[in-house]
């Protein structure tokens, strides 16, 4: 077997654990796959997957999938991308296909209902803890409350289509910062 | 059959425009399900809390899960359209960011240094911000008023119950308490409320 062969490989043992045992999506493998990729297989730096981060968030998609696919390209070219995102996604597949079963069961009994009654709160809270972490790491500036009171209004209040609103404000972005960037030069 | 198709396009455009991870995509995955009546709101509500308390990403969890509940109800297909809508509405998310990240991976240092990406992130990084936040209206409302605003509220002790499950969660998320214990805390409290009550 070939060194890729086995570098490929490796790549889906490794994301498959690292899909099967991280709780709270990308952000939360990012060490994961720095301490396998980095530390214990040498075939990146900690610059690369510095820059891998950076691309994964200006990239469209889940984090986890973005950094799985380029890690598993930049060791492995195209089947290590395919191999690493497969062993990212396919725990996730297979829990959810077996807990989907089982929500399914206890859908209409009573205690499962007060539960989710609860937790209906609970998770309110945890989604405006994110929004404060998203605001946190949002860059700060006139073009971006704009952008901010722009999308939560007309998505929230005005009931534009999503799809639309983030059109929209990569547009406005564009546009406002090749502005900027002219009245500098000039 | 139409379905399997609809899960894919459905969770392929989720998947194409959404920047910035995490609970970015909820926004356009509550108002993708809720339109297509693929679930409630509640019901999406209900399974942020499952797929926090279960490994892997929010879009795929939940991918996974419309996925399998709608291609489950295709008819004479049993388990088979089960798997099958999961697989199409996952392969949709997913599908996106594989061949993106192909593609940047490929003309890497052009996309770092490209004026056109950094412009469209200083709109779509605040974008994100305010989209959650209407996510969090969504929220709010099917918490405290599932049926609407009104002055019965005032008089419901669940209005209160959940006021103060609410205001106990944010402290212990904020305090930086794993969202497993918040939300295993909170369907304690719910179901004692729901005896109580």
């Amino acid at each position: 077997m070939g060194d890729k062969c086995k570098r490929i490989l490796r790549l889906l043992t490794i994301f498959l654990k690292i899909g099967a045992f991280t709780f709270g999506g990308g952000y939360a493998m990012i060490p994961l796959i720095q301490k396998e990729v980095v530390e214990n297989e040498k075939w990146i730096t900690d610059d690369d997957i510095l820059e891998i981060v950076a691309i994964a968030e200006s990239t469209p998609g889940p984090i986890a999938i973005n950094s799985a696919t380029f890690v598993g390209y930049r060791v492995a070219g195209f089947w290590g991308a395919f191999c690493a995102t497969l062993g990212v996604v396919l725990p996730s597949f297979c829990i959810i296909l077996l807990i989907a079963a089982i929500l399914d069961q206890f859908k209409d009994n009573k205690v499962v209902q007060y539960a989710f009654n609860g937790i209906r709160a609970g998770v309110l809270a945890l989604i405006v803890k994110a929004l404060w972490t998203m605001y946190q790491k949002a860059p700060k500036g006139l073009v971006s409350y704009i952008v901010m009171a722009g999308a939560f209004i007309t998505t929230a209040f005005l009931k534009v289509s999503v799809l639309w609103v983030i059109l929209g404000c990569a547009a406005f972005g564009l546009i406002t910062s090749l502005i900027i960037e002219r009245r500098a030069k000039q | 059959m139409t379905i399997f198709l609809e899960l894919f396009w459905a969770f392929f455009k989720i998947g194409a425009v959404t920047v910035g991870g995490g609970y970015a995509m909820l926004p356009f995955i509550q108002e993708e399900v809720l339109r297509q009546g693929w679930l409630s709101e509640a019901e999406v509500i209900n399974f942020i809390a499952v797929s926090e308390s279960t490994p892997g990403p929010f879009a795929i969890n939940i991918a996974t899960y419309v996925g399998s509940v709608m291609g489950g109800q295709a008819e004479g297909l049993g388990l088979f359209g089960t798997i099958l809508g999961a697989f199409c509405a996952t392969l949709g998310v997913v599908l996106p960011s594989f061949v993106i990240i192909l593609l940047v991976a490929k003309i890497y240092e052009a996309f770092k240094r490209s004026k056109i990406v950094k412009g469209i992130m200083t709109g779509l990084k605040p974008a994100v911000v305010g989209l959650i936040g209407a996510a969090v209206i969504k929220i709010l409302q099917e918490v405290f008023a599932p049926n609407g605003w009104n002055m019965a509220l005032f008089t419901n002790p669940a209005t209160y119950v959940s006021l103060g499950l609410f205001g106990v969660a944010s402290l212990l998320a904020f305090k930086k308490v794993h969202p497993i214990l918040i939300i295993c805390l909170s369907a304690a409290v719910g179901i004692a409320a729901g005896f109580l009550l």
